[in-house]
C-alpha cells in the first residue's frame, strides 16, 4: 500500500519503510481476528445474562455510530439521536406486535422509516448552525416521548404502558445443522447475539467503507471546511441531509434491535438521557472513530452501574468524576488512546 | 538598547518559523522588517508579544522578557498594532480607545489622552459613538493607531499598517506616523509589504526570507540598491 | 378576558423566572462560547446551601448573601480547575465536562439534602397584589428582582472600566491581551457572576416549586431557549426571551386544547426553533457589522 502523490501532505514525515508499513497491518488485523474470535466463543461459555449484556454493548455501539456520523464524521451537532432510536424501536414493536412481522424485517423497515425521519429533519436543519441545530435536535428529543404518550396516537404506540414483544426464537435451520453437527442447540438469547452479531459486523463494515469513499471524505471534507467544500462542488445541502438520514438510520436499526433484546418499548426509555448517554459514549470511545463507537457502548452500559455499586447514594457524583477523568486523560477517548499507544509501541520495535 | 533579540526562534506546533532573528532597536527610532509573504514578518511581532511559542532571547530594557505573557508585555509599554488591526469591530470608537488604556490607573491623564489622540485624528472624534466596525479601512487604521497610543507606549508594533488602504489614505497614515514618532518620541517597528513607504519612515531595515535576516541595513542604502530591491522588494 | 389576563401575568412571573436563567446562560456564553448545561444545578445546590444556612437559625437576608456570594466563589473555582484546562480541548469534550458537572451536582445534592421536597421562603410573602388574584407579591417580586438584576448589569457592563474589559475579553480575546486585559480572568469572572445570579434564580423560585435537586431542570431547559431565542449576545434579548417564554408556555398551555402539561415544553421548543429559522441569530442577536 503506497501512498499515491495527491495524497502526500506537506510536513508529513517519509512514510515509513516497507517492513515497517506491513509489520503495522498485520498488527491491526491480528488484533480484529482475536477481537472477533473471542467475539464469536464467548456466548457459549458465559452466562444468559452476560450474553445478554453483551448484544446490548453492540447495539448501544450501533446507536453511538450513527452519532458517530453525524457529528464525528460531518460535524453535525445532535441531542437527539434518542428520537431515531425510539422511532427505530418503536416501528420494530409496532411491526411484530400489531402485523405479527417477523422480526428480521423490522430492521430494514426501522432503518428506512428512521432515514426519512432524519432526512426530512435534516433539510431544514440546514439553515441552523452550532447551538442552535443543537436546540432544534434538542426539541426533537423532548418531543418525541411526549409525542408517544400522546393520547389520540395510543391505539398504535400503547401510549404510556408501551408496547411489549416476544423474544424471537432461534430459526429452526439454525437448530437443525447444530444437530446434525452433534452440538447443542443454542437459546434465545445467544441466537440474539449472533444475529445482532452480524448485523454489527455488516454495518460497521459499510461505514468504514463508507468514510473510506469519496463520499465519505465530501462528509468529512464538509465538516472541517463548508465553505471551502461547497466551492468544490460539492452539494453541501444534499451531503448534510444525506448524512443525517444515514446516520438516523444507524441508531434507527440499533432502536429495533434495542426493542427486540429488551421485549419492551414505553416512552420513557427514549428520553433526552438517553441522547446524553449517546453522545457520552461518543466522546468517550473517541469522536470520528469507528471502532470506538464500540467501546462507547460498553462504557454507557456498564459504566452507570459499576458506580451504583461503589455507593448507591453517590453514583451519579461517582460517574461524574469518571467521565472527569476520561475526559482530562485520553483526551480523544478511548481510540486515541489506543492510537497512542500503538504508536509508541510502533516506535519501539520499527528501526530508523 | 531599548529592544534587543537575538536568536530569535518561533513554532506554530511542530513548525518552525523563524531561524535565528538578530535585530536591535532604540528609544524613539524607527525600524522596518520587509520581505516576502510567508517570510515570518508577522511572526516576529507576535513573537515579540507573547503571542507564539518562542525560543531565544529578547530583551526589553536589558531584561529577557521571552515567554512572558502578552498582558505583561503590554505593562512594559509595547503596543501591538497587529494584522487585521484587531479592532474591537462591535464597540464603540471611544470604548476602543478606552480599552487601550486598560492597564493604566491614572483616570484624569486617560481622558486627555482621548482627547490628544481625537487632535490628532479628527475623523475619529466625529464618529466617537459609532461602532467600530462601521468605519472604513483608514479609519480602522487610525482607530488601531490611536487605541496603541492610549498606552502611552514606548514601542509600537505596526503589522502591515497600509493592507488594503487605498494610496492617498496610507500617505496620510505614514505621515502621521512620522508626526507621533517626532513629537512623542515612540519608538516604532513596522512590518511592511509596501517597502518603498516604509522606507520612506524608517532609519534601519531588516529583509527576512523564510525566517531568517538574509540583509540589513540603512533604509536610504536598501532603498537605492536596485538588485536587492528586485530581489526582495518586487520593484 | 380575565383569565387571559391571569395567566398573561402568571406567565410572566415565570417568565421572569426563566429570564434570570437565561441571563445567566448568556452572561457564560459570551464569557466561553459554551453553553452551561449545569447552570440549573449549580443554582439549585446555591439555593440548598440557603436553604441549610436557614436551617441554622439565620435569617433569610443573611442566607441570601451568604448564597450569592459563595455561588460566586464556587464559579470561579470550578472555571479555574475544571474548565479551563479544558479551553483548548474539542466542543463535545466540554459539552461531557458539563454533563460530568451537572450529575455530581445532582448527586451530591441529593446525598446530602436528600430528594424530599421541601419549603424555601420567600421574602417578599404570597399576598394577592392588584385584587382579583391576578398576581401574588412573591410573583411581582421575582419580576423586580430580574429587571433590577438586569439593570444592575446594564450598569456594570457600559459604566464601569471592569465591565468594557469583559465585553472586550468576550468579543475579540486576542486584541483584549493586546490591551493587557487579563482574558483568563475576565472568564473566571463571568462564571462567578452567573453562579451568582443562578443562585438569584434559584432562590426566587424555590418558593413557587419547592426546593429538592431535580427542581430546576425545566427551568434550566427554558432559560436556555429564552437565552437562544433572546440571541445569545444580549442580555436583554436573553431577559426578553425568558418573558416570552414564559408566556407561550402558559398561553399555549391553557389556550391549546389537547397540549396539556405534557407538551408544554415541546411547543415552546417547536416555536423557538421556529423563530430561529426566520432569525437564525435570535430575536435580538446582532450579526457583526464590519467592513473589510
Amino acid at each position: 500500500m503506497t501512498a499515491g502523490p495527491e495524497e502526500t501532505i506537506a510536513f508529513e514525515p517519509a512514510p515509513a519503510a516497507r517492513t515497517g508499513l506491513t509489520a503495522r497491518l498485520q498488527h491491526h488485523h491480528l488484533a480484529i481476528a482475536a477481537v472477533l474470535t473471542l467475539a464469536l466463543v464467548a456466548p457459549l461459555a458465559a452466562q444468559s445474562f452476560v450474553t445478554f449484556q453483551l448484544t446490548l454493548v453492540m447495539i448501544y455501539g450501533l446507536a453511538i455510530l450513527g452519532l458517530n456520523l453525524l457529528t464525528g464524521f460531518n460535524g453535525q451537532f445532535s441531542l437527539g439521536h434518542s428520537a431515531f432510536y425510539g422511532i427505530g424501536a418503536y416501528t420494530a414493536a409496532i411491526l411484530m406486535d400489531r402485523w405479527d412481522i417477523s422480526y428480521v424485517w423490522t430492521l430494514p423497515a426501522a432503518g428506512g422509516v428512521c432515514f426519512v425521519v432524519g432526512f426530512l429533519f435534516g433539510l431544514p436543519a440546514l439553515r441552523l448552525q452550532g447551538i442552535y441545530l443543537a436546540l432544534a435536535t434538542f426539541a426533537l428529543a423532548i418531543a418525541t416521548p411526549q409525542l408517544l404518550k400522546f393520547r389520540p396516537l395510543e391505539p398504535l404506540t400503547g401510549g404510556v404502558q408501551g408496547i411489549v414483544i416476544l423474544k424471537p426464537d432461534p430459526p429452526d435451520f439454525v437448530q437443525h445443522a447444530l444437530s446434525g453437527l452433534h452440538l447443542k442447540p443454542i437459546d434465545a438469547d445467544q441466537w440474539l447475539y449472533y444475529f445482532t452479531l452480524a448485523v454489527i459486523l455488516v454495518m460497521f463494515t459499510a461505514a468504514a467503507n463508507l468514510v473510506r469513499s469519496r463520499t465519505g471524505r465530501a462528509i468529512m471534507a464538509i465538516r472541517d471546511n463548508p465553505i471551502a467544500a461547497a466551492a468544490m462542488g460539492i452539494n453541501t445541502a444534499l451531503y448534510k441531509s444525506l448524512t443525517f438520514g444515514a446516520s438516523a438510520l444507524y441508531t434507527g436499526v440499533a432502536g429495533a434491535l434495542g426493542a427486540i433484546a429488551v421485549q419492551f418499548v414505553a416512552p420513557d426509555s427514549f428520553t433526552f438521557l438517553l441522547s446524553v448517554s449517546l453522545l457520552v459514549g461518543l466522546v468517550v470511545g473517541g469522536v470520528g472513530s469507528i471502532p470506538g463507537s464500540l467501546f462507547g457502548g460498553v462504557f454507557v452500559l456498564f459504566v452507570p452501574n459499576l458506580a451504583e455499586r461503589v455507593s448507591t447514594g453517590l453514583a451519579g457524583a461517582i460517574y461524574g468524576v469518571i467521565l472527569l477523568l476520561v475526559i482530562f486523560l485520553m483526551p480523544s477517548g478511548a481510540a486515541g488512546f489506543a492510537r497512542m499507544l500503538a504508536a509508541r509501541f510502533g516506535r519501539r520495535s520499527r528501526s530508523i | 538598547m531599548m529592544l534587543e533579540v537575538r536568536g530569535l526562534r518561533a513554532y506554530y506546533g511542530e513548525y518552525q518559523a523563524l531561524h535565528g532573528i538578530d535585530f536591535a532597536l532604540d528609544e524613539g527610532h524607527i525600524r522596518t522588517l520587509l520581505g516576502a509573504n510567508g517570510a515570518g514578518k508577522t511572526t516576529v511581532l507576535r513573537a515579540l508579544c507573547g503571542m507564539v511559542r518562542s525560543g531565544g532571547d529578547i530583551l526589553f530594557d536589558g531584561r529577557r522578557i521571552t515567554g512572558w505573557a502578552t498582558e505583561d508585555i503590554v505593562r512594559l509599554g509595547v503596543a501591538h498594532v497587529p494584522e487585521g488591526r484587531g479592532t474591537f469591530l462591535r464597540l464603540s470608537v471611544e470604548e476602543n480607545l478606552q480599552l487601550g488604556a486598560m492597564s493604566r490607573r491614572d483616570r484624569t491623564a486617560i481622558a486627555q489622552d482621548i482627547e490628544q489622540v481625537y487632535a490628532q485624528f479628527p475623523r475619529l472624534k466625529e464618529r466617537r459613538q459609532q461602532q467600530a466596525g462601521t468605519l472604513s479601512g483608514g479609519e480602522q487604521q487610525m482607530l488601531a493607531v490611536g487605541r496603541a497610543l492610549m498606552l502611552r507606549p514606548r514601542l509600537m508594533l505596526l503589522d502591515e499598517p497600509s493592507f488594503g488602504l487605498a494610496p492617498l489614505i496610507v500617505e496620510e497614515l505614514f505621515d502621521r506616523l512620522g508626526e507621533v514618532n517626532r513629537e512623542r518620541g515612540v519608538a516604532m517597528l513596522i512590518v511592511e509589504q509596501n517597502a518603498a513607504l516604509a522606507l520612506d519612515l524608517a532609519e534601519h531595515a531588516y529583509l527576512l526570507e523564510t525566517g531568517r535576516v538574509v540583509m540589513n541595513g540603512p533604509a536610504a542604502e536598501i532603498g537605492a540598491d536596485e538588485s536587492v530591491r528586485r530581489a526582495y522588494l518586487g520593484y | 378576558m380575565e383569565l387571559l389576563l391571569q395567566q398573561v401575568l402568571a406567565g410572566l412571573a415565570t417568565g421572569a423566572i426563566y429570564a434570570c436563567m437565561a441571563l445567566a446562560v448568556v452572561m457564560i456564553y459570551q464569557a466561553i462560547d459554551h453553553l452551561n448545561f449545569a447552570q440549573g444545578e449549580m443554582a439549585m445546590f446555591s439555593t440548598f446551601i440557603a436553604w441549610q444556612i436557614i436551617q441554622w437559625g439565620q435569617p433569610y437576608w443573611v442566607a441570601f448573601i451568604a448564597a450569592v456570594a459563595l455561588s460566586f466563589v464556587g464559579g470561579v473555582a470550578i472555571e479555574r480547575i475544571l474548565f479551563k484546562p479544558l479551553h483548548n480541548a474539542p466542543i463535545l469534550s466540554n459539552l461531557v465536562g458539563f454533563i460530568a458537572l451537572f450529575s455530581i451536582l445532582n448527586s451530591s445534592a441529593g446525598f446530602i439534602w436528600d430528594f424530599n421536597i421541601k419549603t424555601f421562603p420567600t421574602p417578599f410573602g404570597t399576598q394577592p397584589l392588584l385584587g382579583g388574584g391576578l398576581i401574588d407579591t412573591h410573583e411581582a417580586g421575582m419580576i423586580g428582582v430580574t429587571l433590577l438584576m438586569l439593570a444592575l448589569l446594564y450598569l456594570f457592563f457600559r459604566g464601569t472600566r471592569l465591565g468594557l474589559a469583559m465585553r472586550a475579553a468576550a468579543h475579540n480575546p486576542e486584541s483584549a491581551r493586546l490591551v493587557g486585559v487579563r482574558v483568563g480572568w475576565m472568564t473566571a469572572l463571568g462564571w462567578g457572576m452567573a453562579a451568582a445570579i443562578g443562585a438569584v434564580a434559584g432562590m426566587l423560585i424555590a418558593p413557587v416549586v419547592f426546593l429538592e435537586p431535580n427542581m430546576m431542570l425545566g427551568v434550566l431547559l427554558y432559560g436556555f431557549a429564552g437565552a437562544v431565542l433572546g440571541g445569545l449576545t444580549s442580555p436583554l434579548g436573553a431577559v426578553i426571551g425568558g418573558f416570552a417564554v414564559g408566556l407561550i408556555e402558559n398561553l399555549a398551555g391553557t389556550f391549546i386544547p389537547y397540549f396539556g402539561r405534557e407538551l408544554k415544553l415541546s411547543i415552546a421548543l417547536v416555536l423557538i426553533v421556529a423563530v430561529l429559522m426566520v432569525k437564525p441569530s435570535g430575536l435580538f442577536g446582532r450579526p457583526t457589522v464590519s467592513r473589510v
